[in-house]
């Protein structure tokens, strides 16, 4: 097994979704882009953990595992918010989003 | 290049590809089910590298839950059916950061790696898994577990606007938002 194809699609599913995050206006693209780079993470981490002898066996796997749970919390507590923020302003466009405190009375 | 090198190229052949699609697609429906393929096309990658419990966990967990929840999501915030234009922004920042980070990781670890070999090992059942998981990583695994629960109480309570501080207040604001909106 070359350890250089995992690695290598790897690389480039991050930076694919880099590329979303940054691309994307859709908040649930950007989330979408998002779980890219975790599991691009994921293979990273399985990928060493075949190839590279560590003091505890299978951590890489473990890891993997760990992120996969994570990644479904972000994903729970990110649709939240995102819902949320349509029922609030009917839209889900990252970039209308208003980072300084609203002036009274609405939008 | 053996049967195992062979496999991975086309699964990770499959997983960029789709994942193109992912970023690129102008359906936000059919970027959900790209997702779907890209993220199975990994489980594979497990399977090939021998980590059984993980691809299964991969397609129990992506597959099975956050792609369904991604697309309710879609649906919830009433996607249109076909081609939406406003999907993007103008990027070429984000080409150039996105492929400067794909590329320049894809060179340091072809660096790294060159076109060594290395030997597989058995494949591992998820008995292994399992010992390790109970017997190094418990703490961490129980941490995980408070966490899973806070990011639920988390996701309720953002989602009901009655629980909260300011409770009638931003009720009747979404309620008048969403007369005015429509």
């Amino acid at each position: 097994m070359r350890p250089v194809i995992p690695y290598v699609t790897a690389a480039l599913l991050f930076g694919l979704g880099v590329y979303g995050v940054l691309r994307r206006r859709n908040a649930v693209l950007v989330l979408m882009a998002v779980e890219l780079m975790l599991n691009s993470v994921n293979l990273i981490l399985v990928t060493a953990d075949t190839t590279a002898k560590a003091l505890l066996p299978h951590g890489g796997q473990i890891f993997a595992l760990f992120v996969i749970v994570l990644a479904a919390a972000e994903i729970g507590v990110g649709l939240a918010i995102v819902l949320q923020l349509y029922r609030m302003r009917a839209s889900v466009a990252v970039d209308e989003v208003p980072l300084a405190e609203r002036p009274e009375g609405g939008r | 290049m053996t049967a195992v090198d062979a496999l991975l190229l086309a699964l990770g052949a499959v997983a960029v590809g789709s994942a193109v699609l992912v970023v690129a697609t102008r359906h936000l429906v059919r970027a959900g089910l790209y997702l779907v393929v890209c993220l199975g096309a990994l489980a594979g990658m497990y399977l090939v590298l021998s980590a059984e419990l993980v691809a299964w966990v991969q397609v129990l967990i992506y597959v099975g839950a956050v792609v369904v929840l991604l697309l309710f999501a879609v649906m919830l915030t009433r996607a249109p059916i076909g081609a939406s234009d406003d999907l993007d922004r103008p990027g070429w920042p984000a080409a150039l950061i996105g492929g400067g980070v794909g590329l320049g990781l894809a060179a340091l670890l072809v660096d790294a790696y060159r076109w060594t070999k290395v030997e597989l090992p058995d494949a591992g059942t998820a008995e292994r898994i399992g010992e390790q998981v109970f017997g190094s990583w418990v703490l961490p695994f129980e941490v995980l577990s408070v966490l899973l629960l806070s990011a639920l109480v988390g996701a309720i309570v953002l989602s009901r606007p009655d629980i909260g501080s300011s409770a009638p207040k931003t009720r009747d604001g979404a309620g008048q938002e969403r007369g005015a909106t429509r």
